[in-house]
Formats: C-alpha cells, sequence, structure tokens
C-alpha cells in the first residue's frame, strides 16, 4: 500500500468514526435537512398550486431536488468544519508530520465527506419515499442526480478544506459556511426559476447552482433538462476547489 | 436592588460588547427574510393569501429568529458563568434566585431590543408600514422582547441543568424545529398538510409568529395578540421558574 492511500485511508476512517460514534457531529448532519424537507414539503406544499408552478412530480419531489443538493453540501461543508477542529486540536499538525504523501490527507477528508454524504442522502431518501416522493426518472436519471449531489459534496468538501487548512481554527466556519448557504439559497429553492421575483430572480439567473438545480429536478421528473450546464459547472467547481484546496494544503504545510 | 442593577450593568455590557452574538442575531435573520420575501412572492397568489406582500406576511419571522439567538447567548453566558466559577461566587452574595436570573437575563433584552427596533427598522423602510400604526410598533417590540425572554430563560436554565455551553448549543435543533414547524412560511389555514396544520397549531411559536404578523398586516386584532402574549409571557414564566430551581439545585451543590 502506497503512502497516499495509506494517508486517505487513514483520515477517512478516523472522520467516519469520529461521525458515527458523536451525537454532537452526527445528529445536526441528519436533523438539519431533516427539518428544511419537513419544513418546505409539510409546510409550502400549497405552492404547488400558484399559477404558473408546473412540475408535475409534486411540490414533495420538488423540494426533495433541493435537499437533496443542501444534505450532500453541507455534508462537504461540516467535513471542512472537521479539518479546522483537527488544525485547532494540534492534531492535523502531527498527521502532517507523520504522512509523508500530505495530499492524502486531503483525499482522506475527501473521502470521509462522500461516506458522510452517501449516508445522509440514503436516510433523506428513506424519509422522502415516506412523504411521498415521486421519482419519474429513470435508473440512469437516478445515476445522473446522485452524481451531480455527490460531486458538489466534492466542491463543498475540497472548498471548506482549503479555507480551514489556511486559517486553521474553527473561526473558519462563517467563511465555509456562508458562500455555500448563499450558493444554495439564491436558487430557485421553494418554485421554479420562472416564478422567483425580485433581487433573488437576477441572482439565480448568475448563480451556478440554478442550473445544478434545475437538471437535478429534471432527472427526479424523467424530464432531464440542462444536464450538460449543470456538470460543466460542477466540474468547474471542483476543478477550481481542487486547486483552492492544494493551495490550502501548501499554505498549512508552510507553517507544519 | 444595587446588586441587582451591578449584575444587570455586567450583563448588559458582556452581551452587546460581543460582535459575535450581535452581529449574526441581526444579519441571519434580516439575509433570510430578504432571501423567504423575494423567493416566495408567488405564494401570495394563492387564494386567501392575507397579503399580496410575501415581505409583510415574512417580517414577522426575524424576530423569533433573534429571540433563537437570544436563547443561545443566554445559555451560553450562565454556562460561561458556571465553567468560570462566576455563579459560585455569587452564590456567596444574599441575592434571590430570580433577581439573579433577571440580572443575568437583561443582556438578553438588551439584545432583543437591538433586534426588535433594527427589524421594525427594515420593515418600515423596505416594506409596506405596519398596519396598527405608531401603537402597533410599541406593541411589536414588547412582544418580541417577551418572546427574547421566553427562548433566553430556556437557554439558562438548560445551561444551569448541564452546567456546560456545548449543551446549550445541543438544544440549537429543537428551537429550530419548533420554528419550522410552525405557521413560519404560510398561514395556517392555508397549510395542505393535515399533520402539518396539527404541529403548527400546537405550536406556541406559531401564536408569537401571528401575534406580530397581525400588527404587521392586519391592523389590531385582539385575539392573536392574546395568544400571543400568552404564549410567549407563559413559557418565560414557566422557564424562569424552571432556571430559578436548577439555579438553587446548583448553589445547594456548591
Amino acid at each position: 500500500m502506497n503512502d497516499f492511500t495509506s494517508a486517505t485511508r487513514a483520515v477517512a476512517w478516523r472522520n467516519i468514526h469520529n461521525w458515527f460514534t458523536n451525537p454532537v457531529l452526527l445528529v445536526p448532519s441528519l436533523v438539519f435537512p431533516l427539518f428544511f424537507f419537513t419544513a418546505f414539503a409539510g409546510g409550502l406544499s400549497r405552492v404547488d398550486s400558484v399559477p404558473g408552478f408546473d412540475y408535475e412530480a409534486g411540490y414533495t419531489t420538488f423540494v426533495y431536488g433541493f435537499v437533496l443538493l443542501q444534505a450532500a453540501t453541507f455534508g462537504g461543508i461540516f467535513t471542512g468544519f472537521s479539518v479546522a477542529r483537527d488544525f485547532e486540536s494540534g492534531f492535523a499538525r502531527r498527521l502532517m508530520l507523520g504522512a509523508t504523501n500530505r495530499g492524502g490527507i486531503v483525499a482522506g477528508y475527501w473521502l470521509s465527506a462522500l461516506i458522510r454524504a452517501v449516508f445522509t442522502i440514503a436516510v433523506i431518501t428513506l424519509v422522502a419515499l415516506v412523504a411521498g416522493l415521486e421519482v419519474h426518472g429513470n435508473g440512469i436519471d437516478a445515476v445522473g442526480l446522485y452524481t451531480l449531489a455527490l460531486l458538489m459534496n466534492a466542491f463543498a468538501v475540497l472548498f471548506g478544506t482549503g479555507v480551514s487548512m489556511r486559517l486553521r481554527t474553527m473561526q473558519a466556519a462563517p467563511a465555509i459556511q456562508t458562500p455555500a448557504f448563499l450558493l444554495l439559497f439564491l436558487a430557485p429553492v421553494w418554485v421554479p426559476y420562472d416564478l422567483l421575483t425580485g433581487w433573488v430572480h437576477a441572482a439565480a439567473s448568475l448563480n451556478p447552482v440554478t442550473l445544478v438545480l434545475e437538471a437535478g429536478r429534471g432527472f427526479l421528473a424523467g424530464d432531464p433538462t440542462k444536464v450538460l450546464p449543470a456538470f460543466a459547472v460542477v466540474g468547474v467547481l471542483v476543478a477550481l476547489s481542487t486547486l483552492w484546496a492544494r493551495g490550502g494544503l501548501r499554505s498549512a504545510e508552510r507553517v507544519a | 436592588m444595587n446588586q441587582v442593577l451591578l449584575l444587570a450593568r455586567r450583563s448588559v455590557v458582556r452581551t452587546l460588547r460581543q460582535p459575535a452574538m450581535v452581529v449574526p442575531s441581526l444579519i441571519f435573520p434580516l439575509l433570510l427574510l430578504a432571501i423567504n420575501s423575494s423567493g416566495l412572492n408567488s405564494a401570495t397568489r394563492l387564494p386567501a393569501f392575507p397579503t399580496d406582500s410575501y415581505f409583510q406576511f415574512a417580517l414577522a419571522i426575524p424576530f423569533l429568529q433573534g429571540a433563537l439567538f437570544s436563547a443561545n447567548s443566554a445559555g451560553t453566558n450562565v454556562a460561561s458563568d458556571i465553567e468560570s466559577g462566576f455563579l459560585n461566587r455569587l452564590s456567596l452574595t444574599p441575592l434571590r434566585r430570580a433577581s439573579l436570573m433577571l440580572g443575568q437575563l437583561t443582556g438578553i433584552l438588551a439584545l432583543g431590543l437591538v433586534q426588535a427596533l433594527t427589524f421594525v427598522g427594515v420593515g418600515l423602510v423596505f416594506g409596506d408600514g405596519i398596519q396598527a400604526g405608531p401603537g402597533g410598533v410599541v406593541v411589536i417590540v414588547a412582544l418580541s422582547l417577551t418572546i427574547s425572554l421566553a427562548f433566553g430563560c430556556i437557554g439558562a436554565w438548560v445551561a444551569l441543568r448541564s452546567g456546560n455551553g456545548e449543551a446549550v448549543q445541543g438544544t440549537f435543533p429543537l428551537f429550530f424545529a419548533a420554528l419550522f414547524l410552525s405557521s413560519m412560511y404560510m398561514p395556517r389555514d392555508l397549510i395542505e398538510n393535515d399533520w402539518f396544520q396539527a404541529v403548527a397549531t400546537w405550536n406556541p411559536v406559531s401564536y408569537m409568529l401571528e401575534g406580530i404578523r397581525s400588527l404587521v398586516i392586519e391592523g389590531w386584532n385582539g385575539e392573536a395578540l392574546a395568544l400571543g402574549f400568552a404564549c410567549a409571557g407563559g413559557i418565560a414564566l414557566v422557564a424562569l421558574a424552571a432556571a430559578s430551581s436548577a439555579l438553587r439545585t446548583r448553589m445547594a451543590r456548591t
């Protein structure tokens, strides 16, 4: 086993073990997306009666499209917090002294975020199915949908890792969370893009996540739309955040 | 009395001198208000929606979100006093427990006042005004302070029971759930899901929201105001009694 793989496995195992065994970490990751799903799908379902709302799979499915993306993204963001916590506690410094291939450390954080996201998505999907989620898409659409979500997760964890490795303190949390929050909520969260009004409509037209969200909802409805632009957007986001995380690693190496 | 005032002054200064406590409690609710009001404005096209501006409808939400931050701040401050030993030293003074609790919570009321005035100001500048007029503004601020006190007392109670800040942070999802499972986004009679409507009807947060909302979009609605004040005041009294009891237990241990 080479150094990269062993570092990846060690970091991923430690993070996953911490996440599954510490309720303070596990519960918010699961509970918050479920709150959003419940509040939006339960409280706002009448919105599908608004003239011009033309999503045939129903409001629960419409909301699931957003909550899925949000859960995947915030799975990455919370892993970014773990990186910051490891630096603040001094663990990451010892880790960097021990690992000969430090790229494996970043890969380990990414792998743990991926496993967290898969688990969270599975729980949310089960709840959504019980609550009346209607999936009109086929297997290929499902692969497209979950691939988009996991790419958003990779983008978020690499972005969060880059910030945490530069700032090396839990004070980095707002700097990680706020941009992700804005990207997600300045998209067509509650109603289709055409029904947005005011400044959020303008912001959504510039927000790349709008394309990702619309493509995801298209997969769910069995009516794939804007697939190539959506994958191009997440591809660019992942590529840029990979460079950002690499820069963060270099910054952390200089002080290790 | 002098000691209570000193405690109150310390609480106010400590709370308002922490930008990390004040700024997010103003910025995040306003940011969400801006996003919600634009993102959900098309919901006002639903038949029987009580206003044609979602901004007016959603203006009540920041008051409750601000109160959630108050609960967190109150709990964190009390937990910090326990962890630093300050509460142990207070136990040597002849202060009554309820007075001590109120002194400790004055900072939260000050923060609640800053929040309420800010949110009312934003509502007046960006919205269509407060239908109940200047008197309504005064009542909104009073109800908002009662809500902040209620949530702040709950935060303090959790801190006194547990003795650490992490437990206070851990209760945040519960407050979050209480807010989301209410009539926050939609009037109760327009909520389509029966179970959600039932939960929102049993949830006191709905009545706090509706009390403020009635003044903003309807004018004077005695029933909504009575329910709003009764829910907020009732929770404040129960939580204050529980916090005082927890304080007695903690001081007895000391």
